[in-house]
């Protein structure tokens, strides 16, 4: 008679996240997320550049298609993220403590990356409102300034935040009608991944959102360099990696938006001028006549 | 009455394939017309092309056998003292007018247009147009200047319209047709370019834009857009039909931006009285000071004008 | 309708006689110096360069050639009157804003006359368009001043510092207008380089600056050719960069920028599709594309230098057009009826030909119209290309001249496709009746300025400027306001 034996947990294997798909990386390579005490908590995808490419693939074809939905469905579908997230709070909060974040804090940061959600789902139909503009030209026109997605967008997520500095960077840019290819927090990537679980069960469609793991150091060029990307996003680059990601972008003139130094928890680190961040004006001309 | 020979010739176009205008468009090209600078030779020489293309008009109730014998004189003599001047190209009258202009005309190179068709409201049975019509050219009249029936061409009975036309063309024999559009009460520069259209295609020598009695009479809008329906007539068909734009030209700035616009619409084959007409009565005199003016560099009074 | 056989002709008969602007009331000094802390002073170096009238080529004034000295010294002017201007009472500064609007407008015809003179555009363009909107700008952006409170919901805005400003030959008066207007109003103070071969209105902008009593230094004014530029783009004392030109320029300031904390607006070049299709008021967009292409030689970024047009009526829409062509007049930019002057310098005329050649040997078919140009001078004649297609340079590269590249298309969505085919997104314009195709299409073209029924049309109220390659940051407007400010919460 066998002794009573304890269950065996299924530990979760961590996949990047594109087209809509959770595919391995294409490269086959991995690296070990330890715990601080050096045990392996989980194998994580590292990334290559190809996987970005294939990611802003599948970002570029979505694009088109999520900029047209109505901003009340985005917005349905923001608010359809955190509904998700909210139910699966407490494994976003096993998952930040794991990687070292104290209970409190890790329950306060799924909190506020839920509340995020909501903050920004309830702009995606007002901010076309507070940023356009008629404008009162002097001929017999009719002239009026909106808002348009950028297009697609690389985003470098804050590294030292697991959820709430990536939820407070995809937020603004999605419900603004882009789509975005991000690459997770190199130290603590786990959440990046589960995010991805929760946008794939929350109407988000493929594409939209494209989530890698995997080293800054291999991939930041590639994020910042990329031709069909418009705009790259950086949140903790030194000032040499800055200014390479500056360089890199200048080959398309990509729009380099810089998010150094925010405290991503804070209110102070929600607020419309980050969807603006990934928004271009457009001014149409028509003649007023008969 | 036998309009059914030439019908097979001439059929009613589709009128929804005529190009739609943009009114905004049209005003700013008129503007650039307006900014064209015209000075000294060439001034001088539109000047003289105006005045030959002048239907010198009186087209009034108190018109009286007098008055159309002293505008007659003013036709023939325009300003004796200033030498090499040009006579205007016609003198435009009513029906019952046209005998007396004839006769007192007589032997000078000056054509006799008449109005006819129920002038200006149009509103008279075709029998009585026709009549009107074969009188007036019986009367003398090289030119008659008919109204369109602008009620029907508002309540979209182009057919009747251009019927009538095709009628009055055939009663004009060798008269030169020019139609009236009234393009004040058309009320859109769409429906101009539209009764462009169907005038020409009907027969119309020449489109006028109006009558003079209601405003706004011509307008260099209205004309752009019927020069532009001129040209894509003549470019379809070879034909050339002439310009008339009548009423509100007084001043000969004015009137030279109309050349300007013609020159860069249609291009020189028009610039001739044979196919552009102003219809007007005082811009003779007005360009007749600036003449003077040119020839002498004094500012004119106009009491030094005769005012038939 | 019909292929037309039916030709107009434009050549013979009544013409008209020469009409020129007087410029016996208008004042260029032999020699210019520098604009630095509101005193005219030589280069360090004193060293010029000639500036001449390319409908000439002869010689109009010479022009100090700013170094790194020179700048260095302007920046420092900049800073030093930066801290009293920024702080000054919000109104107050307005008014010396309205002030240089006003002065322009008096001295209008002046600087229309110079403008013309100095780069080669017909007086018609630099007296309605180009001095007018440049008033304009200043007039609208001096209200600004003391209203940006309400600019930004939610943010305090604050200026950014000096502002370095790098401007091109095609539009010089009015594009250090869109430059200096909105950087004073918004509290900022300017070191300004304009374009090597049209300094002169911008002189003569410092001399109203002058004239205005603006404090020293908050304007400065340095020429010179890209070195001088580049000084002032790498100048550590410069806390933001505007430029306009070139993308190949603006990539390299963008580069050059790397690494440092100045902000930057760029407005770079353009390749704009104007899309007429077959229900459009045909004789106004041909009008339109004349506009498009033709306004200022087409030195224009935002030009309408792609004509897509659909098959159904592409030979009308061409015949019509070689028709209007035969009436434009090119020659002597002061002359009243000139519709198109002078390329702006013997560099651009060769860039030109050398597009003129390629589009000949990609196989297109070339049309230029037929009319006289001087013997003296830099002349290009309106061009057509037609029968090239989206592989050709003549259709994928900015050319800056008065050449227009033709092709047809079948649908609504071929149109769409080969308009956004383009490394660009300036502007773009689409002729058609039908309202909601109007907005499908403006919704859908990539491109900052979209025209409907109209093209370069521009007003200190709208907005200016590009997606893509075309640039970053718009110019003009409320939205004009951003580039000059730091927002904080």
């Amino acid at each position: 008679m066998a002794a009573k034996s304890k269950r065996v947990p299924v530990a979760k294997t961590y996949k990047i996240y594109i087209d809509g798909k959770f595919p391995r990386t294409e490269s086959g390579r991995y690296f070990a997320l330890e715990d601080k005490k050096g045990a392996v908590i989980a194998n994580v995808c590292r990334g290559s550049r190809k996987d970005f490419r294939n990611a802003v693939v599948a970002a570029r074809k979505a694009q088109p298609g999520w900029a047209k939905a109505s901003a009340y469905l985005r917005g349905q579908i923001l608010y359809r993220i955190a509904e998700m997230l909210e139910g699966r709070r407490e494994q976003f909060v096993a998952e930040l403590r794991a990687q070292g974040v104290a209970n409190r804090a890790a329950e306060k940061e799924v909190d506020t990356s839920i509340d995020r959600l909501i903050y920004f789902a309830g702009w995606a139909d007002k901010y076309q409102q507070i940023f356009s503009a008629v404008n009162p030209v002097s001929s017999s026109h009719f002239n009026f300034s909106v808002l348009e997605p950028t297009g697609v967008v690389s985003v470098l997520a804050p590294d030292d935040s697991g959820l709430i500095g990536l939820v407070s960077n995809i937020a603004p840019a999605i419900v603004g009608g882009n789509s975005c290819v991000v690459l997770a927090s190199e130290s603590m990537p786990l959440c990046a991944v589960s995010f991805a679980e929760v946008l794939h069960a929350s109407d988000v469609p493929g594409g939209v959102v494209n989530i890698l793991t995997g080293f800054r150091s291999e991939l930041t060029e590639q994020f910042a360099s990329h031709m069909d990307v418009n705009a790259v996003v950086y949140c903790d680059a030194d000032k040499k990696t800055a200014a390479a990601i500056q360089v890199a972008a200048a080959d398309n003139i990509k729009r380099v938006i810089s998010r150094v130094r925010i405290r991503w928890p804070d209110a102070s680190a929600q607020h419309p001028y980050l969807i603006r961040d990934t928004q271009e004006v457009k001014t149409t001309w028509h003649p007023i006549g008969v | 009455m036998a309009v059914s020979a030439v019908n097979a010739m001439h059929r009613l176009p589709d009128l929804s394939r005529v190009p739609v205008v943009d009114e905004v468009g049209v005003n700013e090209r008129v503007a650039r017309f307006q900014t064209r600078s015209i000075k000294s030779a060439s001034k001088i020489e539109a000047l003289k092309l105006i005045l030959s293309m002048i239907d010198l008009t009186t087209l009034e109730g108190q018109d009286t056998p007098g008055k159309v014998r002293q505008l007659c004189q003013k036709a023939i003599h325009l300003h004796d003292s200033m030498p090499g001047l040009p006579h205007v190209a016609a003198v435009c009258v009513y029906p019952t007018m046209v005998g007396i202009a004839r006769e007192a005309l007589q032997g000078r190179d000056i054509n006799i247009a008449s109005v006819a068709t129920g002038f200006p409201s149009g509103q008279a049975p075709l029998s009585v147009k026709l009549e009107e019509t074969r009188l007036a050219v019986e009367s003398g009249a090289n030119e008659i200047d008919m109204v369109i029936s602008r009620g029907a061409f508002l309540a979209g009975n182009y057919q009747l319209v251009f019927d009538e036309i095709m009628a009055i063309k055939e009663a004009c024999g060798d008269a030169h047709l020019k139609v009236i559009l009234e393009t004040g009460e058309l009320g859109t520069l769409d429906r101009v370019r539209r009764a462009s259209v169907l005038a020409m295609h009907a027969g119309a020598d020449f489109i006028k834009t109006s009558t003079g009695k209601i405003q706004p009479a011509a307008t260099m809008q209205v004309t752009l857009v019927m020069l532009q329906a001129i040209r894509d007539y003549f470019y379809e068909t070879g034909r050339m039909v002439g310009m008339k734009p009548a009423g509100g030209i007084s001043q000969s700035k004015l009137a030279v931006h109309y050349l300007v616009m013609l020159r860069e619409t249609l291009g020189n084959a028009w610039m001739t009285p044979e196919w552009f007409r102003f219809g007007a009565s005082s811009l003779a005199n007005d360009v007749l000071m600036q003449l003077q003016k040119q020839a002498t560099g004094v500012y004119q009074s106009a009491d030094y004008f005769s005012k038939d | 309708m019909a292929i037309p056989e039916n030709k107009l002709a434009f050549g013979d008969g009544w013409q008209y006689s020469p009409a020129p602007e007087s410029i016996d009331h208008i004042k260029v000094r032999k020699k210019y110096d520098l604009f630095i802390g509101g005193d005219f002073v030589a280069p360090v170096k004193g060293r010029y360069f000639e500036t001449i009238n390319p409908a000439t080529e002869e010689r109009l004034s010479r022009v100090g050639l700013g170094t790194e000295l020179d700048v260095d010294k302007a920046v420092a002017a900049a800073r030093k009157a930066y801290s009293s201007w920024s702080r000054m009472k919000a109104a107050e500064r307005g008014k010396y804003v309205y002030r240089i609007a006003r002065i322009l407008q008096e001295r209008a015809r002046e600087f229309a006359a110079i403008e013309s003179l100095d780069g080669g555009k017909p007086i018609r363009e630099s007296r309605d368009v180009d001095i007018p909107l440049a008033a304009a700008h200043f007039f609208y952006y001096a209200g600004w001043a003391d209203k940006l409170d309400y600019a930004f919901p939610g943010r305090t805005a604050r200026p950014l510092g000096v502002a370095g400003q790098i401007i091109p030959w095609n539009f010089p008066l009015l594009m250090a207008a869109w430059k200096i207007a909105p950087a004073l109003a918004c509290g900022n103070t300017v070191v300004l380089k304009p374009a090597e071969t049209t300094p002169l209105t911008a002189m003569k902008l410092a001399e109203v600056v002058a004239d205005a009593g603006l404090p020293p230094g908050v304007v400065n004014i340095v020429t010179g050719a890209g070195d001088t530029g580049a000084a002032i783009v790498n100048h550590p004392g410069v806390d933001k960069i505007a430029f306009t030109g070139s993308t190949a320029v603006g990539r390299i300031i963008q580069k050059a920028l790397a690494g440092t904390n100045k902000r930057y607006t760029l407005e770079l070049g353009g390749k704009a599709a104007n899309i007429i299709f077959a229900d459009a008021a045909i004789d106004q967009a041909v009008e339109g594309i004349v506009n498009g292409i033709f306004f200022n030689q087409g030195h224009v970024c935002c030009a309408g230098s792609r004509l897509l047009v659909q098959e159904s009526v592409a030979d009308q829409v061409i015949q019509k057009l070689k028709d209007r062509m035969d009436t434009l007049i090119v020659g002597d930019p002061l002359d009243k009826n000139t519709d198109i002057g002078a390329i702006n310098s013997a560099a651009q005329l060769e860039t030109i030909e050398s597009y003129l050649a390629i589009g000949e040997e990609e196989g297109a078919e070339l049309y230029q119209s037929a009319c006289p140009v001087p013997d003296r001078g830099y002349w290009c004649r309106p061009t057509l290309f037609t029968g090239v297609s989206q592989s050709n340079r003549v259709v994928q590269e900015e050319i800056f001249g008065p050449v227009l590249a033709i092709q047809t298309f079948r649908t609504f969505s071929e149109a769409l496709s080969k308009a956004n085919n383009t490394r660009y997104g300036l502007s773009g314009g689409v002729w058609t009746d039908k309202g909601a195709k109007i907005f499908k299409i403006t919704q859908n073209v990539r491109a900052g300025v979209v025209w409907a029924n109209t093209f370069n049309k521009f007003d200190p109220t709208s907005p200016f400027g590009g997606y893509k390659e075309s640039g970053v940051g718009r110019e003009g407007g409320l939205h004009g306001l951003d580039a000059y400010l730091k927002l904080e919460a």
